[in-house]
């Protein structure tokens, strides 16, 4: 038999996933400390070199560790990661942990907001395409999901922007909240709208949702196109799987086979997908945060780019990374925990 | 033919056709048999001839488009229309089906247990998992499998295994009537003895007939009550089975039978060619190209079924009946067949 199933394997599997974390954060963190050092020039005269004083410059690159052995740069950035400090920006001077907390709380609303809407409209959506392939619905939906797939988050932003601006003017386009909102919601997990929600600020809440609206439905379709060709794909393959057909042979109604056999199925591939697709959600976020001022890491991150501040940069980009690969190892898990195969 | 009151299954000029882009393949095309309750009829015939189609259209599992057509009585009553409601009623309840793939046939996702429970549940809603579990373990137990397993997922059981899983699984709610589909041919020799003792043994514990398919007749000689030889869509010799062996009447089956035994004796003998395109099959008789004995009526003229000695039924000129054949009919047909053999090289 091929029977392997010690007791227990599963928790050695997670943990053996969770050890795991370790070199794959080793490994990013070093890689992107190499390409910021591969860079032309050194970061201080690049950001902010014309603006300070000689002296002043060189203080900096003091501070930062620039005028350092490269080993020991190195080494501070580790050990620097490792307790959470991800150093100061050049041009401001602000620490990058500062930076994620006040900003961090936006893109987390926008992300999640985005990818619970693509899994909504795409996970369905998917799974009727598959089921009536090659009716006019499926070839629909198949159009749509190309179209939000390819287009750029920059166009359909603006193209929903000046939707927006013609049919429903007065909703807002730009920005998390109105200033008001703001200043009347009192700041305690730095997420405006679960701020909005503890402080039972029913109208602050509401001014929250309408301004996440179209970044959250501009940067989900991104998302949500690849949601549907995954599980239109996926659905066409079980719905011819060997093991249908033998549920259908054993009388188990259509709609059964369909939903507990052919769909579920399907959803495997597409959950390890979700988990990929998380680097494409933050690079869209990049981008949807700039299309409407959300006041996000991301917006930060190209501000720090227009200004060439190589250290914040070298911060988010970290953080994103690493945000990256702890959600893949958390989809590995969830993985092993609805498929039983996994746990070897 | 026998009485159609005590049979389990009779088969009436049962056609399937599927379509495809040059027309119609005619995979079934008049087939008629009757099988008793707890009878094994083995069905074979070279791959192409048309066995799967027929064990799938008995079932109604056919793909979307297949035309089917004949008569098909199930315990007296005519069987349900194909999409039918009744039809996917009758499947599990009282037909199944086991694959040639026992690897791929359960989903991997599910327990064992889920399997039985989906299964049991969908002929009788709301029957308890416990009765489930019970009437569950009971087929287990006949197929050799441990009660200990019973909540272990597919993945964890060998081929054999996972045979003997999906052979309980078509049981367990004692179907009249099963189709095993080239059941061991995935299978290694000494697995494949094993699940053909079993299903050999099925009619003592479940009384349920069988119609088992299969392109190896020694399983045919160890397992079948009686045999159908099918050739291009069509049953060209059927009969108790030991008599077939002994004394096979239709060229085919002759041809079939030394290319079988040869296997161990001499080692190359085989029927030179290959099964017809079943889109557009030679006139007359199908097997004419690649007969021995083919005579002048059987390029024409398809042969009519005749009932020989010992019950057996053969479709073939060679047997009749002699006032169909016209004149000169009964010249051999050499040139045909040098060609086609000429062919083959
Ligand atoms: N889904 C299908 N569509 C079109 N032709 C098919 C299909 N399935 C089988 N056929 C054709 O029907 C004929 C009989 O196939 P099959 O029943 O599988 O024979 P066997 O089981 O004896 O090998 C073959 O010529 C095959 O190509
Ligand atoms: S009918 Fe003619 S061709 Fe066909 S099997 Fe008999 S002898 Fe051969
Ligand atoms: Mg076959």
């Amino acid at each position: 038999m091929s029977t392997a199933t010690a007791p227990g394997s599963l928790p050695r599997y997670i943990v053996q996933r969770l050890l795991l974390i370790i070199p794959m954060v080793w490994f990013i963190l070093t890689l992107v400390f190499l390409l910021m050092r591969v860079a032309p020039g050194d970061p201080v005269s690049a950001s902010v070199g014309g603006r300070l004083p000689e002296a002043a410059l060189d203080q900096r690159r003091e501070a930062l560790g620039l005028n350092d052995p490269l080993i020991q740069q190195y080494w501070d950035y580790l050990s620097g990661v490792l307790t959470l400090d991800f150093g100061n920006t050049i041009t401001d001077n602000t620490p990058i942990t500062q930076i994620v907390k006040e900003n961090g709380g936006a893109t987390l609303t926008l992300t999640i907001s985005a990818m619970l809407l693509a899994l909504v409209v795409g996970l369905p959506l998917g799974l009727i395409a598959g089921r009536y392939r090659d009716t006019p619905a499926d070839g629909g939906i198949r159009i749509f999901g190309i179209v939000t797939y390819a287009a750029p988050v920059f166009y359909t932003g603006l193209l929903v922007q000046l939707l927006f601006l013609n049919v429903f003017s007065g909703w807002p386009l730009l920005g998390q909240s109105t200033p008001i909102t703001e200043f009347t919601v009192e700041t305690r997990t730095h997420i405006l709208l679960l701020d909005a929600i503890i402080a039972g600020d029913g109208d602050a809440v509401i001014d929250v949702l309408k301004h996440l609206m179209l970044p959250a439905v501009t940067l989900g379709l991104l998302i949500c196109g690849i949601f549907i060709r995954l599980t239109r794909v996926n659905v066409l393959q079980t719905l011819q799987a060997d093991y249908v057909e033998a549920a259908r042979a054993r009388g188990i109604p259509e709609r059964r086979v369909v939903r507990s056999h052919a769909f579920r199925n399907a959803m495997v591939p597409v959950v390890t997908i979700i988990g990929l697709q998380v680097a494409l959600l933050l690079s869209g976020a990049v981008l949807t945060e700039k299309t409407f001022a959300w006041p996000g890491l991301g917006n930060q991150l190209i501000t720090y780019i227009d200004q060439r501040d190589y250290a914040a940069v070298q911060g988010i980009i970290t953080l994103f990374a690493v945000v990256v690969v702890l959600i893949s190892i958390l989809i590995d898990i969830v993985i092993a925990l609805i498929d039983p195969r996994v746990r070897y | 033919m026998s009485t159609t009151g005590q049979d389990v299954l009779s088969v009436r000029d049962l056609r399937v056709w599927y379509g495809t882009e040059r027309g119609a393949a005619r995979a079934v095309d008049g087939v008629s048999f009757d099988l008793r309750p707890g009878e094994i009829l083995g069905l074979v015939g070279e791959s192409g001839c048309g066995k799967t189609t027929l064990g799938r259209g008995l079932l109604g599992l056919l793909p979307r488009g297949a035309f089917v057509d004949g008569d098909v009585t199930f315990k007296g009553k005519p069987m349900p229309a194909v999409a039918s409601k009744e039809y996917r009623a009758l499947r599990g309840a009282e037909l199944g089906m086991i694959f040639q793939e026992p690897m791929t046939r359960l989903n991997p996702l599910m327990r064992i247990s889920e399997h039985f429970e989906e299964t049991v549940r969908a002929h009788h809603p709301g029957v308890s998992r416990e009765r489930v579990r019970h009437a569950a373990l009971e087929v287990l137990r006949v197929m050799g499998i441990p009660p200990t397993r019973y909540r272990s997922y597919p993945h964890e059981f060998s081929g054999g295994m996972r045979q003997r899983l999906t052979i309980a699984l078509a049981l367990v709610l004692r179907p009249a009537f099963i189709v095993a589909d080239e059941p061991t041919t995935a299978l290694d020799v000494l697995v494949e003895a094993q699940i053909i003792k079993i299903l050999a043994d099925l009619r003592r514990e479940f009384d349920t007939s069988l119609l088992l398919i299969t392109h190896n007749l020694g399983i045919v000689s160890e397992a079948c009550d009686r045999v159908a030889v099918m050739y291009a869509g069509r049953i060209v010799e059927i009969g108790d089975a030991r008599q077939v062996f002994r004394s096979p009447q239709h060229p085919y089956t002759q041809e079939l039978l030394r290319s079988t035994i040869s296997l161990s004796t001499t080692g190359l003998s085989f029927i030179p060619g290959s099964p017809p395109d079943l889109v557009d099959p030679p006139a007359g008789c199908r097997f004419h190209p690649r007969c021995p004995h083919a005579m002048r009526v059987c390029a024409t003229q398809a042969p009519v079924p005749l009932e020989v000695a010992g019950g057996q039924r053969v479709e073939c000129w060679l047997h009749g009946p002699e006032s169909q054949v016209p004149p000169g009919g009964g010249e051999p047909l050499h040139v045909r067949e040098e060609l086609s053999v000429a062919d083959e090289a």
